[in-house]
């Protein structure tokens, strides 16, 4: 890789052992890829719960962030996405205080480098979008595909190490998202049956995830011909993101970047049959439903509103239990509208800065013996297989009924 | 004579161990019980094996970012797989392994899953971009 005199410099130590690793672990993944420099970045996002970092990686948190403050303050903005719990909530969710401790010390260290703790996957809605062409380290799937895509922001997926790394130089790898090359469509789909809400917009973006199961695939989505609202697209890109590792998209009419070209080979149809046998595909209605989620990525404030309205009146099956999850600033907004109330009032809890299946999910289910999880999310429904749950995807009113029903409706 | 594959130059040591093939994606969050050092996603074409100090060969990597910290961690608890033998990577797998110093390889002529089998000794060499059969010449 071709490396400024800065970057040199970064590189043997003159700006201190947190930029030297950092850059380090730049070239290492730069060259892995083929990266012919490093491009500046306007913001990192770090995704950093202490489920993944296990105490390997909060130790490496504090080792890095012991450096002098010169040394250890990022250069460009930094944020945070969830974390592994809410203070405010843990022990209703019978989170322990081992996690509690883990969590104190990495938002300890992350606060050391001077990284902004928004613990949000949905800054793109609440925090800053970003603007075309603007390079960004973003850390979590379902940010960038949108950024990319929504946007026409240029970032690739940017795990917790990489994030904290591009913060520390404020530059990452130029491989991947970053080039015009890697931007084109490469798989076409048309679709002929618009989703009728949120979990059906995931549901899409599943579909065509598994179609593409690459990270280095572009879908092109044709026939649509009702523009989705910003938390459409997100549902159908944290779905596309989790279920094919795709990190960019194009609908024309919609996103950023419909100059990229069209792939020539026929285009899969997707259809309302398509849809719906994929939802079908984890019903289970009937079963005892042991808790209903909604995350994955955190709710919008209208989401939080639709919810509250969804539950007017009505209250949680006492074997059941309703965890709404949204970001510290959504909170705050429905705190002062009046949402939480109304939400908490029903029998639910809401957690801030949290997104679930990032919260420890496999504890959670052996503390509150959970198995079937009930949600709107197709991304959640994709991950949460792994932590021992059985899923069933279904919209939001269905999943408020099933919660007040304690059976799946 | 060892079949001699070759690959893009990867990341990580040279290792030698055994191989572990499925014609399946892969995700540290998706796809494991990290206490147990198993495959738990039900569906995976590995569910229920055990990975630790297996040469994991498998088609791409899928999913989140928290592969990036996780196999660090795996690797300071002694539940890591040996090595990763991909057709192709994303950028998560590629930062986890070098944050973690696990050894990782990709980008080779060939389906990498059809031609490696369960069971055979691999050597991996990602600095030279070659994987090696060790058990068998055909």
């Amino acid at each position: 890789m071709r490396l400024g005199d800065e970057e040199q410099a970064m590189l043997a130590g003159a700006f201190g052992e947190p930029r030297r690793w950092a850059i380090g672990h730049q070239i290492a993944v730069g060259e892995f890829f083929d990266a012919a420099d490093l491009v500046p970045v306007s913001q990192a996002h770090i995704m950093a719960d202490t489920e993944s970092l296990g105490e390997a990686g909060v130790s490496f948190l504090e080792h890095l962030a012991s450096a002098p403050e010169a040394e250890r303050r990022v250069q460009v903005p930094t944020l945070t996405d969830p974390r592994g719990l809410d203070v405010a909530v843990y022990k209703r969710l019978g989170q322990s205080e081992a996690m509690r401790s883990l969590e104190a010390r990495a938002i300890a260290a992350l606060q050391a480098f001077g990284v902004l703790m928004t613990d949000t996957c949905i800054n793109y809605q609440t925090i800053m979008p970003p603007v075309r062409g603007e390079h960004l380290a973003m850390g979590d799937t379902g940010v960038v595909i949108y950024s990319n895509s929504v946007f026409g922001a240029r970032s690739n997926f940017e795990g917790g190490p990489s994030a904290l790394a591009a913060g520390l130089t404020g530059r990452t790898p130029r491989y991947g998202y970053h080039l015009d090359e890697c931007r084109r469509p490469t798989r076409r789909f048309r679709l002929q049956a618009r989703p009728r809400d949120l979990s059906e917009w995931g549901a899409l973006g599943g579909i065509i995830g598994q179609e593409c199961g690459s990270y280095w695939e572009v879908p092109l989505i044709e026939g649509v011909e009702e523009i989705p609202g910003s938390d459409a697209l997100k549902h159908f890109g944290a779905a596309l993101a989790s279920y094919g590792s795709v990190a960019l998209f194009h609908m024309p009419g919609v996103t950023a970047e419909t100059e990229r070209g069209r792939p020539a080979r026929v285009a899969p149809r997707i259809g309302r049959a398509e849809i719906e046998a994929f939802v079908a595909s984890h019903g289970a209605t009937g079963d005892k439903v042991d808790v209903v989620v909604f995350a994955a990525p955190q709710l919008s404030l209208l989401e939080m509103a639709a919810v509250a309205d969804a539950l007017a009146g009505r209250q949680v099956h006492p074997q059941t239990t309703l965890l709404v999850a949204t970001s510290p600033e959504i909170k705050h907004a429905a705190d002062r509208m009046g949402l939480t109330r109304r939400i908490e009032d029903a029998g639910a809890i809401v957690a801030a800065g949290i997104c679930f299946y990032q919260s420890y999910a496999g504890e959670l289910a052996e503390a509150n013996g959970w198995k079937r999880l009930v949600t709107n999310s197709a991304k959640l429904v994709n991950i949460i297989g792994g932590y021992g749950y059985r899923p069933t995807l279904l919209s939001l009113e269905r999943c408020i009924d099933s919660a007040v029903a304690g059976r799946v409706v | 004579m060892p079949i001699v594959l070759r690959c893009h130059k990867g990341i990580g040591p040279a290792v030698r161990g055994t191989a572990l093939v499925a014609a399946d994606n892969f995700s540290a969050r998706y796809d494991l019980d990290r206490k147990q050092g198993v495959f738990s996603r039900p569906t995976h074409k590995l569910a229920g094996e055990s990975y630790v100090g297996r040469i994991l060969v498998l088609d791409q990597a899928k999913g989140g970012v928290a592969t990036a910290w996780m196999l660090r961690d795996m690797r300071e608890r002694g539940v890591v797989p040996l090595a990763l033998v991909f057709n192709r990577v994303n950028p998560i797998l590629a930062q986890g392994a070098a944050f973690a110093g696990v050894a990782l390889v990709d980008r080779f002529a060939g389906n990498v899953t059809d031609l490696i089998r369960t069971g055979d000794e691999l050597c991996v060499d990602p600095s030279g971009g070659v994987v090696e059969i060790l058990n068998r010449d055909n």
